[in-house]
């Protein structure tokens, strides 16, 4: 692949490069980079980047893997609104807009206007070496809660950001490779992957 | 339909639980025509390896007829016969590509809870052996769901008895792998830890791949007999001795066998301190595995050797010989079996007649029979080496 002027990571310091920036202006502030947390995690897929990164490029398929995710809207050719359930029932919900989007490289976003779940986030797509597939790299940071807005926060990433982060990834992965979210549920009413919004790509293998 | 479920420490009960169904599209439904109790299953029936849950449903040696298929098989149709193999595979991951199926990335949706024990996430998941393993309910039923049916099950010609294949599911291809980790090279002497299911496979394996010698470590009678008299191998009893490096040491010229195998794993019965200070750590759960059979491996092994480890181990072991492995230059591999990967081979080797795969069997049984099969195959009583049922 060609990362020969500038390495994908550069670009994903970019993204945060501007979230810092936008910080800075105040009217568009979205997160607090001086006190956001940041979780960072990758997996290996063996799939080519440009397919991985045309799934994911479509916002309104994430919540095939992303657990607390209900849906996400495309409301313009950068912008998407953002549902997530929110713990005790309902929903939070929130606006996105891509800030940086480089064809089988990276797509960054973040929270815009007025939200109680201030977020920026980066997916990266590089080769991983001796032609077995593809590192995807995500990078999340969020401003740490304060008092019920805790609640918020845990309903976009879990209790555990981290290991949330980390269970998406991987079954994005699951996902990718093999058109299926792994299960064990013996019967169709004990699958806890059901709750899933539908996986489109579930043809994957025909 | 009847399941054979784990209640809790040596406590098992045949139930009237919910049939399985196509859950994801690539599932097929198997409905079990022959069933058998792994000596692996006695890790779960003594609750060695953890995360078990009540109600869970054993077995992961089975075969049967295809009843259903989910809209995204492709190869298997109803009415096909098949043996499946018991590490689920998704054959789509680096690891099943290159053929290590029993390291699938997908197939174990909790291979988390590992992550912090093993430094990544488990192998792959596998029929009824606990949740650490995927949680997958298990082959001692009437009836399985299979999940990536184009990938693990493997059809069977007709005319071909089950008991002829039925064990190509586990403890054939895992004997053969561990016979294929010893690396054996033309004239070696192979060493086999154990004469129970998996050893008995290891062994007719080792003859199969080379070996010029194979010596069974074992102190059951009914094992003792299958190995001398259908593996033909020389017989130790380990009871008779109080230094077997140093007897297989005699046995071998002074130089110890090329190729030890541990196909005993973590409930080993050994004697002498070490051995009695192992089982005590394990019983206050300070050390997980007993580890006799590991370092006696390793102490016996002649210099240049290799080690293969297929008995099943869950966690860390004290008193690793590591200077005598350095020391001799010792090769060491491990795992579970990538059963997809030899199956093909396996069953024309069957067919031929190259194995014996029925003289071991020592009971067969109805599914409802099984709690007190567990118990009998557990004390080693009625002279029950393997154990065969049918729902």
């Amino acid at each position: 692949m060609s990362t020969s002027v500038e390495s994908p990571y550069a670009a994903a310091d970019t993204a945060q490069a501007e979230t810092k920036r936008s910080d800075v202006t105040g009217a568009s502030a979205t997160v607090n980079a001086r006190e956001a947390n940041r979780v960072m995690r990758s997996a290996t897929i063996l799939r080519s980047r440009a397919d991985l990164y045309a799934f994911w490029h479509d916002f309104e398929q994430l919540p095939q893997f992303m657990e607390h995710l209900v849906s996400v809207t495309r409301t313009s050719n950068t912008t998407s609104r953002w549902a997530a359930r929110a713990p005790g029932g309902g929903t939070v919900e929130w606006d996105a807009e891509l800030v940086n989007d480089v064809p089988d490289e990276i797509i960054a976003w973040k929270s815009v206007g007025k939200t109680d779940v201030p977020n920026a986030g980066s997916v990266t797509f590089t080769d991983a070496p001796g032609n077995r597939g593809t590192i995807v790299r995500v990078t999340i940071d969020y401003e740490p809660p304060a008092g019920a807005v805790g609640n918020f926060v845990a309903s976009l990433l879990g209790e555990n950001p981290d290991r949330q982060v980390r269970e998406d990834l991987r079954k994005f992965k699951q996902l990718m490779e093999t058109g299926e979210i792994t299960t064990s549920a013996r019967r169709i009413e004990d699958d806890a992957t059901r709750t899933f919004a539908q996986a489109s790509s579930g043809d994957l293998t025909s | 339909m009847r399941a054979v479920t784990w209640q809790g420490t040596r406590s098992m009960s045949v139930e009237t639980v919910p049939d399985p169904e196509i859950v994801k599209q690539q599932d097929v439904i198997v409905k079990v025509s022959a069933t058998a109790i792994c000596g692996s299953d006695l890790h779960l029936y003594d609750h060695y390896i953890t995360t078990m849950q009540r109600g869970d449903i054993l077995g992961h040696e089975f075969m049967g007829e295809v009843v259903e298929t989910g809209r995204n098989v492709r190869k298997l149709k109803v009415g096909d016969r098949v043996v499946v193999p018991f590490p689920i595979a998704c054959g789509r991951c680096f690891n099943c590509v290159q053929g290590v199926f029993s390291a699938c990335d997908n197939s174990n949706p909790n291979g988390e809870i590992a992550e912090a024990l093993y430094g990544s996430t488990a192998g792959a998941g596998i029929f009824g052996y606990s949740h650490m393993y995927g949680g997958y309910s298990g082959g001692q039923a009437e009836y399985v769901r299979v999940p990536y049916g184009d990938v693990g099950p493997m059809k069977i010609p007709d005319g071909v008895q089950d008991e002829q294949v039925l064990f190509l599911s586990d403890i054939l291809p895992t004997g053969w792998q561990a016979a294929l980790r010893g690396q054996i090279e033309p004239g070696d002497t192979v060493a086999v830890w154990g004469g129970g299911p998996v050893g008995y496979f290891a062994m007719q394996s080792a003859w199969l791949q080379g070996a010029a010698r194979v010596i069974c470590i074992e102190r059951e009678p009914e094992r003792i007999g299958l190995a001398r008299d259908i593996c033909k191998a020389e017989i130790v009893n380990f009871e008779d001795t109080d230094d077997l490096v140093e007897l297989l040491k005699q046995m071998t010229g002074g130089r110890g066998p090329d190729v030890c195998i541990d196909a005993v794993g973590m409930e080993a019965h050994g004697h002498g301190f070490m051995a009695a200070a192992d089982r005590v750590k394990q019983a206050l759960r300070i050390e997980m595995d007993r580890a006799t059979v590991v370092r006696q491996t390793i102490q016996a092994a002649a210099k240049g050797g290799r080690v293969s480890i297929i008995g099943v181990y869950g966690g860390v072991i004290d008193k690793f010989p590591l200077g005598a492995f350095f020391a001799k230059g010792l090769r060491m591999g491990a795992g579970q079996c990538d059963v997809h990967r030899f199956l093909p081979e396996l069953l024309t080797r069957v067919l031929n007649g190259e194995f014996d795969t029925t003289s071991l069997i020592s009971h067969r049984l109805t599914l409802e029979e099984a709690p007190g099969a567990y118990e009998m195959f557990a004390q080693k009583t009625h002279g029950c080496t393997k154990v065969v049922m049918r729902p």
